[in-house]
């Protein structure tokens, strides 16, 4: 068996009540918490770049999970399908082909892209709308679609532009590294489906541990650089990358060197937010006057047709 | 497979060539993730396209597609030159000291005894020297021995010529050659992954002959972590195969009988497998039991001991197999009236589509059973240039008839490791959806019925078939079963005590150990026998125990023979019975029997140094040298593809396979380099299976389109775009993709040439949820290996342009 035992975080016990819940809550967009009365163990994700095949079993388990599907495309000249991530597909595989300019051979470099669950969300910290962007004490950052109001401030504060806007429902999603399943002490289905264990899930400390053993194997086999992608400029991720050339992130489908959160959602989270949430205020306010002088925007048969299109040919 | 998935995790040395194991086997392909993240293994990837697999090798090389005979050949040459021999391993259980009968040469690429005309060989010269007492002459250092003449043969595979036929840069090729050399010492083995990138050229049995060779001769077979590791395609074709696939085989790789064996004892009488060395166990000396085993199990009470056990109701060949290739060359010719398609899409899977399309048409009837739409069932429907048809013109009545995908039935599917595994329905058949056993049932009574009241020529074969079975209209998979691993149907007493018996009338027999010449046991497939014994069922035995680790989890489902996980593992041991390496014991001689980790290949008694490991052979030992045995060589030698971009440096005038047969006008089909100058090959990708995924919406937007992967430097030469439309051609057909143009693909320098490599996945066709497209079977040649007739679709001529838009369907 493998040297690394699949631990999965803590399980619920009559101690611990199931569920991510409210109580578990440390951050909440445009609004504050109290702190849990008893923190959950950090958990994190481990993608190690290295053992992944690019089979795509995650995308798949990911689609099938949170019951979505993508449609049928068309080839662009790549393996990447969908091309970027959408409002319906919260992970996909990037491929690189890269050629070393020291050994002179091609690399193929296949990154699972996604939500890196920030333990400093830039999205949570972008998000004008109080509680659509959660972040729990195990660090899992979720989304409340509820709340959401599709203003797209995420996209904009998220570092490595991971959320999407849903022309559908105009709401933001994105991975929610299976909050669902690990709040009934499940890892996320990506790990459950990754044939060669190159997606493993567990406390971030275990996770952390497995990589060492990783970058250690790594180096024998002549990778200098390998190691951890764990960015201390974002406090840290619960989605984490065991790379072959941790000095370069970026070969890997521009993977962020040093990602921080724009200096200009910093300036919004200081003060300006509450500013600007006074200014949507005013805005909400000339919304409803607008609606009780003019009457109900009234839904057309065009924007009916548009939004069928919209949901394609499934729904 | 030799050894299982399971046993990948032992080895040092993976080395894939022939195949994609990350691509096309992602699950089994843990197993390699293991051994190197556990046991530090390398990997090694030899292909003509960096592939997924190379993605996360440790060494990578490009190759030739058909040239891997001349690249493995050179390994050898290199073990051999620079004394990398597990030489106690190599002279105590191969045949490199035996002598080869006088006369033997291999001169301008062929073997003695070549006829031209018939495309075949007379092998009479291609075996061993006999002594007066009928065994074996044996001396290493003899000119004739295997290994002198081994050494002759492939001194010719030096570096710079595997560079000259292969395109493999000299220091690549260096490099995997000392990697391999590496595992000549008995404490490092190495294991060889290969698939379809191997089975499917013209030689492709040589292919996997040359790499066994090479195994035998750095000691790694029998081993743990060692191995010829075939991974087989899909979940159950070991399970077919094992069961008879092939034309000219019946159950447990068993023989058809020829035209010319017209009785029961003449088609005995060349099959005694009389041993070739004292004491050797030379297994096949029990085929007798096996045979008439096997026709007890089929006629019952038909077969008897004064009709030869029923042997007139086996069919005779009149040809030496009625392969695909051939049934639809027949169909072609207009001589096959109807045809039963059971979970085949032959319209994608076989070579020439255009002929294909042809042959169907002359059909009267065709009987589909799939639990899909194919695009065979559909071959007279148009759909624009995706199957370019005059529908009115084709008047084969086609009748489909839904049968259950295996998620829907219970029975037992046996894995490339020859694990037989049991399985339970997940869901029930949809719609009129009927199990395959219960549709071939249903045939079967309608068609014994109207025998029974109309007559008919030779009836006896149908009606007479024992069909004990509780519903006769839906045998069910446990009685199937029990069947193939055999019963008693009379009482055997003990022959030193009448009061006790060997064998109780009804009751299921323990192994093939039980079986018997008399008539007394019936068994459907000797080697399956013991998989459903009075123990129970033991293929659904779900045990995770595997002491001290050693990957063998013997009560794990049931592997045959006789739940043995690593073939001829009494080799693990050497010549006394001493482990090899005891970090990685499988079994050894305790002084009175052998013990082990693993169910001994070998007679638990037979005393180390008398008996050889290979107890297959009458001699004992694994063969460098085979014999008869293949139709092509008893060596393998470099042949290029019958379509290829040089000529043969070794054997200018050999074109192809010089045994291969080739059909009247087939020939003529055939492309040469100056026409059609990109080397195309056919492949899998891990999106998909086959074309069953197709139909699945999730894997259908995972690879949703067809394509042709080219390099960049030839989509330079051709002024082609990366997901711009492109048309490939050959002699046969043409088809039109997009194109994606990556560094994955890289021009091979090849006797002095620059050889462009051109790659067609298959997996597109016209039904379904993808995009339509075509499969690489619309361009490829029709003709087989040399001994099993599987089709060269790995390497074949095109030409390639770049055009504006994509097909009107």
């Amino acid at each position: 068996m493998a040297n690394f035992e699949f631990v999965l975080p803590p399980a619920p016990t009559k101690d611990i009540k199931v569920g991510l819940g409210d109580g578990d809550l440390v951050k909440r967009s445009a609004s504050t918490v109290s702190p849990p009365a008893k923190a959950l163990t950090p958990v994190a994700k481990l993608i190690d770049v290295s053992k992944c095949i690019g089979c795509k079993a995650c995308e798949v388990a990911c689609l099938e999970w949170n019951d979505k599907r993508t449609p049928v495309g068309v080839n662009v000249g790549s393996y990447d399908f969908p091309p970027d991530l959408t409002p319906d597909m919260f992970t996909v595989m990037k491929f690189t082909e890269w050629v070393n300019p020291e050994t002179k051979n091609l690399e193929w470099l296949i990154r699972k892209d996604g939500c890196m669950h920030c333990e400093d969300p830039g999205c949570l910290k972008a998000c004008p709308a109080p509680g659509a962007i959660v972040q729990y004490s195990n660090g899992i950052v979720d989304f409340d679609h509820d709340k959401c109001i599709g203003c797209g401030y995420c996209v904009k504060g998220c570092p490595f532009n991971i959320p999407r806007i849903s022309e559908v429902d105009h709401k933001a999603y994105k991975c929610t590294l299976c909050s669902d399943r690990v709040a009934v002490g499940q890892g996320p289905a990506c790990a459950h489906a990754c044939p060669t264990h190159a997606i493993v899930f567990g406390t971030k400390d275990e996770m952390k541990k497995h990589a060492d053993d990783r970058i250690k194997d790594l180096k024998s086999r002549g990778f200098a650089n390998a190691g951890l992608y764990d960015p201390p400029g974002v406090g840290g991720t619960h989605v984490m990358y065991v790379l072959h050339h941790a000095d370069q992130p970026q070969i890997y489908a521009n993977l962020p060197k040093d990602p921080r959160i724009s200096p200009i959602v910093e300036l919004w989270k200081g003060m300006t937010k509450y500013a600007g949430l006074a200014a949507m205020g005013a805005f909400a306010v000339i919304g409803l006057v607008h609606h009780v002088v003019t009457g109900a925007n009234r839904v057309s048969p065009e924007d009916e047709a548009n939004a069928e299109k919209l949901t394609g040919d499934r729904r | 497979m030799t050894n299982s998935w399971t046993d990948i995790k032992n080895t040092d040395l993976v080395v894939i060539m022939g195949g994609n194991a990350a691509e096309a086997h992602p699950c089994g392909f843990k197993w390699v993730t293991e051994a190197k993240a556990n046991r530090g293994a390398k990997l090694i990837v030899v292909d003509p396209r960096f592939t997924r697999s190379a993605s996360v090798a440790d060494y990578y090389a490009p190759i030739r597609q058909g040239t891997d005979i001349a690249f493995l050949l050179g390994v050898i040459n290199y073990c051999m030159a620079n004394d990398k021999v597990q030489w106690d391993y190599v002279k105590a259980f191969t045949n490199a000291p035996y002598i080869v009968k006088e006369g033997f040469t291999y001169k301008d690429g062929l073997f003695t005894g070549y006829d031209e005309a018939r495309r075949d060989y007379n092998r009479s010269t291609w075996d061993y020297e006999l002594g007066d007492d009928g065994y074996v002459k044996s001396d290493l250092n003899h000119p004739r021995s295997v290994w002198s003449l081994l050494k002759q043969h492939v001194s010719v595979y030096t570096p710079e010529m595997v560079e000259r036929i292969c395109g493999t840069p000299k220091d690549k090729f260096l490099k995997v050659a000392q990697m391999i050399s590496e595992c000549s010492t008995p404490t490092k083995t190495m294991t060889s992954m290969y698939a379809l990138g191997w089975t499917q050229h013209s030689k492709g049995s040589q292919n996997i002959r040359a790499m066994a060779m090479l195994q035998l001769i750095l000691g790694n077979i029998g081993v743990r972590g060692g191995g010829m590791n075939a991974l087989r395609g899909h979940s159950n074709i070991q399970g077919l195969t094992d069961l008879g696939l092939m034309s000219n085989l019946i159950p447990g790789y068993l023989t058809i009988p020829t035209e010319k064996e017209t009785t029961f004892d003449q088609y005995m009488s060349t099959r005694g497998f009389k041993p070739l060395l004292p004491n050797q166990m030379s297994y096949w000396q029990n085929y007798k039991k096996f045979f008439v085993s096997f026709l007890k199990s089929i006629w019952g009470d038909a077969a008897t001991a004064e009709n030869g056990f029923a042997y007139d109701y086996l069919p005779k060949l009149d040809v030496p197999s009625y392969d695909v290739l051939r049934i639809f060359e027949l169909m072609h010719e207009g001589k096959v009236n109807g045809y039963f398609c059971q979970g085949f899409n032959p319209l994608l899977s076989f070579p020439n589509r255009k002929k294909l399309t042809a042959a169907l048409s002359k059909l009267k009837f065709l009987v589909i059973m799939d639990p899909l739409q194919t695009e065979t069932a559909r071959f007279w429907q148009n759909h624009g240039e995706y199957n370019d048809v005059n529908s009115a013109s084709i008047q084969t009545e086609v009748i489909e008839l839904p049968s259950t995908c295996f998620a829907e039935d219970e029975g037992s599917l046996t894995n490339s490791g020859r694990w037989l595994q049991w399985h339970w329905a997940g869901g029930t058949p949809p719609g009129e959806a009927k199990h395959d056993t219960w549709i071939m049932a249903q045939i079967f009574l309608r068609l014994k019925a109207l025998y029974e009241k109309e007559g008919g020529a030779f009836a006896e074969p149908l009606v007479k078939l024992d069909w004990r079975y509780k519903d006769p209209g839906e045998p069910t998979p446990e009685e199937l079963a029990k069947e193939m691993n055999g019963s008693a149907i009379a009482d055997v007493p003990d022959p030193n005590d009448p009061t006790k018996l060997v064998l109780q009338k009804g009751k299921q027999l323990v192994s093939f150990a039980a079986l018997r010449d008399d008539g007394t046991t019936a068994c459907g497939c000797w080697i399956y026998s013991g998989c459903f014994n009075e123990a129970g069922n033991n293929m659904a035995r779900r045990s995770t125990a595997d002491p001290d680790g050693t990957g063998a989890y013997l009560n794990w489902s049931w592997s045959w023979p006789v739940n043995r996980r690593i073939l001829y593992n009494r080799a693990s041991a050497d010549i006394n019975g001493k482990p090899w390496d005891d970090s990685r014991k499988l079994l050894w001689w305790d002084g009175a029997k052998w013990t082990g980790y693993d169910v001994p290949d070998i007679a638990p008694t037979a005393k180390p140094g008398e008996v050889g490991p290979f107890i297959m052979n009458p001699e004992g030992s694994a063969r460098l040298f085979t014999r008869g045995m293949m139709r092509d060589g008893p060596f393998p030698a470099h042949y290029e593809p019958f379509e290829a971009p040089i000529a043969n440096v070794l054997a200018p005038k050999v074109r192809g396979n010089p045994v291969a047969r080739v059909f009247k006008g087939d020939m003529e089909q055939f492309g040469d380099a100056k026409e059609f100058p990109y080397a195309a090959t056919s492949y899998r990708l891990t999106e998909h299976f086959h074309f069953w995924t197709k139909h699945s919406q999730l894997n259908a937007s995972m690879q949703p389109e067809f394509f042709v992967e080219i390099s960049e430097q030839l989509a330079k030469e051709k002024n082609i775009t990366n997901g711009g439309w492109v048309r490939v051609w050959s002699k046969r057909g043409s088809v039109k993709a997009k194109a994606v143009v990556t560094k994955r693909i890289q021009p091979l320098i090849c006797d002095g040439k620059a050889v462009h490599v051109v790659g067609i996945p298959l997996h597109w066709g016209f039904m379904g949820e993808t995009k339509k497209g075509f499969g690489p079977n619309s361009l490829t040649p029709y003709v087989g290996d040399a001994n099993i007739e599987t089709p060269e679709y790995k390497a074949f001529l095109v030409d390639i342009e770049p055009i504006a838009s994509g097909p009107v369907a």
